[in-house]
């Protein structure tokens, strides 16, 4: 019990990561259809930023505020590769047969993985904890369970970060232009929507929350290197498949459903065969909901 | 009188296939033109080349006597065409509040409220289901938010596709009703394409009859009305 507890514990810290990446990818599908499998080493280079400010600054100043300088410029560099990956490497394959942007993408990300390999070396780099301790919530003979403060800033600042995204998507007119440009580009440009404008916003906020995403990877595991955006990507982007891609709260679900299998199948079975248990998972959900657990599955009038 | 709209010798293709063949149709302030011909004759074809999409290949778009062929979409829009499409083109999921948004984010959401009432006072049926999704509406019932959502911006010139295609005759008669209403009441210019022709004809100034691309004949609504030849190609047989 006290075990399952710690297990629900890592698996939501883990799944909330999950979650913030996994949106950029059921955003950008939403809106220009296609997966964008470059959006993983933005990520990275989230975590690359995170650690080379927190490096310079943890010396300087308080940890507070080496934090919050780390999240805004990670998230404002980010935004800036994400904008620019799309005008660069997407923009100008639009209309185009439907594989040319996804081979685009891919031959995208593995310039930026090489890219940070060559300019920030191959190793792992590493940073103290800068959060230590946590609260115990139980003891079980030798057993504690203990929710540590890493973790409870983690789950706070992505519950934030969603609450703001909702509330960008249904409630003000740039979030409603991105979902008139997702139903019918064509229309929502007749009603005076900079169908450009949009998409590159579209990537720009998808790009800012897999920046506060790779801070809080690098905050959780104090360990990165310039590979670790290909295996978050690819979990974070199955999320968006299990959640029923296209779907931002799909997203978030896939993301909590996709941590927690990781962490308990690590917990009881074996950690080596932890992303063949997340993949299985997957492929059954599959199986028997074709378009994830919230994707439409609803027939619209013509 | 000056014209809101102008098309001087357009041309468009889709692809290889051309639709428009040295097109010029004039739109003057404060009129209801309507453009009639059968399927396939270009007339959805004309309402998009007015917005760039195609753009035209050959001839000039004017509006106001500024030259807007080259420009995109959505600045065309900003300047004050609206256009209810072929097929509606509602925004299915989203509700009919958001639709109605939709249309009135080009001004800025300027009178909003205002508007809002004055598209109840039009279409009862919006107001009713103001909070519904959009792809949950009938057929009829989409067709009165595309055109609410097209004057949600206050436009000075509307482009209306088809509004009465697969309607019931009691709401085609609402719709064309509403459109003669708006033109009366606050001098609004339109450009009405339609198979209707018969209702066109009646609701319109001056008209049009588009054939495979191309125009092959103008006048007032009333002359084209009285043409033996319109009435053997579009009206008989229709109501």
């Amino acid at each position: 019990m006290a075990y399952a507890l710690q297990q629900l514990i890592n698996g939501l810290t883990l799944g909330m990561i999950y979650g913030l990446i996994a949106i950029g990818y059921t955003m950008v599908y939403g809106i220009i259809g296609m997966i964008n499998f470059a959006h993983g080493d933005v990520f990275m280079i989230g975590a690359f930023v995170g650690i080379i400010v927190l490096t310079a600054l943890s010396t300087v100043t308080s940890v507070p505020v080496a934090l919050a300088a780390a999240f805004v410029i990670s998230a404002f560099i980010c935004a800036v590769y994400g904008f620019s990956i799309e005008r660069v490497a997407y923009r100008p394959l639009r209309g185009s047969f439907r594989l040319a942007p996804l081979i685009s993408a891919i031959g995208m990300s593995i310039v930026l993985e090489n890219y940070v390999q060559v300019s920030q070396g191959a190793l792992e780099r590493a940073i103290p904890n800068l959060l230590p301790g946590g609260i115990v919530l139980l003891k079980q003979g030798d057993f504690v369970v203990q929710l540590t403060w890493m973790q409870l800033a983690i789950i706070i600042v992505t519950l934030v970060l969603l609450a703001a995204f909702t509330y960008l998507v249904t409630k003000t007119p740039l979030g409603r232009a991105m979902r008139a440009v997702e139903q019918d580009a064509k229309m929502a440009a007749l009603l005076g929507v900079n169908t450009n404008r949009t998409i590159s916003l579209t990537f720009v906020i998808g790009s800012a929350l897999a920046a506060f995403a790779g801070v809080m990877f690098l905050l959780y595991y104090g360990v990165i290197d310039f590979y670790i955006g290909f295996n978050a990507g690819i979990k974070a982007f199955t999320a968006a498949v299990l959640g029923g891609i296209g779907s931002l709260p799909g997203a978030v679900l896939g993301g909590l459903l996709i941590g927690l299998i990781e962490a308990f199948w690590s917990g009881y079975a074996t950690v080596a065969y932890k992303d063949a248990a997340v993949y299985s998972i997957l492929a059954i959900v599959l199986m028997f909901m074709p378009s994830g657990l919230l994707g439409r599955h609803e027939i619209e009038k013509v | 009188m000056s014209n809101v709209l102008e098309l001087q010798g357009v041309s468009s293709f889709y692809g290889p296939i051309q639709a428009l063949r040295d097109v010029s149709i004039e739109v003057p302030e404060g009129e209801i033109v309507t453009l009639i011909g059968a399927n396939g004759a270009g007339k959805s074809t004309l309402m998009m080349t007015i917005f760039g999409m195609p753009k035209a290949k050959t001839g000039r778009v004017l509006y106001y006597g500024e030259d807007i062929t080259t420009l995109p979409a959505f600045q065309i829009a900003r300047k004050g065409i609206a256009q209810s499409p072929e097929g509606r083109r509602i925004f299915p999921r989203m509700s009919v509040e958001e639709n109605l948004l939709m249309g009135a984010q080009v001004i800025d959401y300027e009178d909003y409220d205002v508007n809002l009432k004055k598209m109840f006072a039009l279409f009862p049926r919006l107001q009713e289901r103001f909070a519904q999704r959009a792809g949950t509406l009938s057929g009829g019932e989409q067709q009165m938010l595309a055109i609410a959502r097209a004057l949600m911006s206050k436009p000075k010139l509307l482009l209306l596709d088809e509004p009465s295609l697969g309607l019931a005759p009691l709401v085609i008669k609402q719709i064309f009703g509403a459109i003669r209403d708006l033109n009366r009441e606050t001098g609004l210019t339109v450009l009405l394409v339609e198979q209707n022709a018969n209702q066109a004809l009646r609701l319109a100034h001056r008209a049009y009859v588009l054939v495979n691309g191309q125009l092959t004949m103008q006048g007032t609504g009333a002359e084209l009305l009285a043409k033996p030849e319109i009435r053997a190609a579009y009206l008989e047989g229709s109501h």
